[in-house]
């Protein structure tokens, strides 16, 4: 990778993506001859927001490859309370550690933190920006099961502020992939992700129904539409019931469609889901720690 | 002396911009940092007739003289302006405005969620994208109405 940092998915090249995909299959494949890659060395978790699968990924990546955490806690049990900026907070923590991951609510936030520091800081998602290391396992798991070109992607849900979405769609444009993105019009892509979009040359397609393109798709990306976007209730019940996911809606999908998601779901994938053969999103959140692993090995 | 010039008189030292969009005169003088607080002169023509653009701004600021980093942040909202530098009276040099990569400290981010909106130690940077500018940190892009968007403080 040629950056310290990595903070959106804009500066992962094709290369760059394959090398760390290339190191996490050599690290599932055998995890014993990583154990003590970074052995003495330390990472500091940053999370200004509540975290599960991010943080604990993280947490056991370093300790697979030999090394250590420190967690700054929760933001309450934090100095952010008596006003510390984030500039400051970064600059301390990058003393104690190696390297930094960070999850900050504002948009811009790993950026500015970045430039603050000398150690490798890591975007593990600022509001609804970017999250490029969920980007790096998602393609991890597209790639285990279809490879990453020639390839119909169809991404689902909050296209608006899901920075899953957002990250995973530029990434894509290093590749052979067909993206289709299936929203309600209020939670379109922002202008900013189209605009990369089209400047990047994809082939994209906006869609409010995911009837009209489900048998063409070779994967579907479903995401959280999330209840505070809307101001009304109803009107969250009436649009989040129409990009829900059951086992009848999947009848008209390809036999070999696999289904996505980051995770954590509420209700737009049916439970039923799990048990079909399409179901991979607990195999892609599992993915998390072998991509983590080799991210961590070579930025540190 | 013409009724122009009445409006508008010559300066000794300092910056004329002319060809100034209608209406845009205030901005110009906002985008510049430029509110009377430095003690000085400053004179501003606002919607004169021009036979270039029909109507135009025109503002001098006296004993000071622009550079071009500060000239080229004007192509934002007065591209078609042209900026003299006057030195006893005499028109010492010609500034082109020209169209810069980036934007520093001078626009606030439309995003309320963006970390330059924040309390933190950073200026807000726009890159200039071709109709517009695009926040570097949050990627926020302005099209329109970039002048609403100059940095009050």
């Amino acid at each position: 990778m040629r950056q310290d940092h990595l903070i959106s998915a804009h500066q992962l090249t094709r290369e760059d993506v394959e090398a760390v995909l290339d190191r996490a299959s050599e690290i599932a494949a055998d995890p014993a001859a990583f154990r003590t890659r970074r052995a003495g060395e330390v990472l500091a978790l940053c999370f200004f927001e509540p975290s599960t699968r991010t943080k604990m990924s993280f947490d056991t990546a370093m300790k697979r490859l030999g090394g250590d955490t420190v967690d700054m806690g929760t933001v309450e049990s934090s100095s952010i309370t008596k006003g510390e900026t984030l500039a400051d907070t970064v600059r301390v923590i990058e003393g104690y550690a190696d390297a930094i991951v960070l999850r900050h609510p504002s948009e811009g936030a790993a950026k500015m933190a970045a430039e603050f520091v000398d150690v490798p800081l890591v975007n593990a998602g600022d509001g609804a920006g970017q999250h490029p290391t969920q980007t790096l396992l998602d393609l991890f798991t597209i790639r285990e099961n279809h490879g990453l070109d020639d390839i119909t992607i169809g991404v689902m849900g909050d296209l608006k502020y899901g920075r899953t979405v957002h990250s995973l769609a530029h990434a894509l444009t290093n590749f052979d992939a067909r993206q289709h993105f299936v929203s309600p019009e209020s939670l379109r892509l922002p202008r900013s992700v189209r605009y990369d979009l089209h400047e990047a040359g994809a082939q994209v397609r906006e869609h409010t129904d995911l009837e009209e393109i489900l048998p063409e798709l070779d994967v579907l990306y479903v995401t959280r539409i999330q209840r505070e976007r809307f101001p009304d209730e109803n009107e969250y019940r009436a649009v989040a019931g129409q990009y829900r996911i059951d086992a009848e809606t999947l009848e008209a999908a390809s036999d070999e469609l696999t289904v996505m998601h980051p995770l954590p779901r509420v209700d737009e994938i049916a439970p039923e889901v799990d048990e079909t053969a399409h179901a991979r999103y607990f195999e892609q959140a599992h993915n998390g720690i072998p991509v983590r692993m080799a991210l961590l090995d070579t930025l540190l | 002396m013409s009724d122009h010039q009445l409006r508008v008189s010559k300066i000794r030292n300092g910056t004329v911009i002319d060809h100034v969009t209608g209406g845009q005169a205030l901005n110009v003088l906002a985008i510049l940092g430029i509110d009377g607080s430095a003690g000085e002169s400053v004179s501003v023509g606002v919607n004169v007739p021009s036979d270039r653009l029909g109507r135009k701004d025109i503002v001098k600021v006296e004993e000071r003289e622009l550079s071009q980093s500060e000239v080229d942040v004007l192509s934002l909202i007065a591209p078609e302006a042209t900026i003299n530098i006057i030195r006893e009276y005499e028109v010492a040099e010609k500034l082109r405005v020209e169209r810069p990569d980036l934007v520093t400290g001078v626009l606030s981010c439309p995003n309320h969620n963006c970390i330059t909106n924040a309390n933190e130690p950073v200026e807000s940077k726009f890159e200039v994208v071709d109709d517009g500018v695009r926040c570097t940190y949050c990627g926020t892009i302005i099209r329109k109405r970039i002048a609403e968007h100059l940095d009050a403080s």
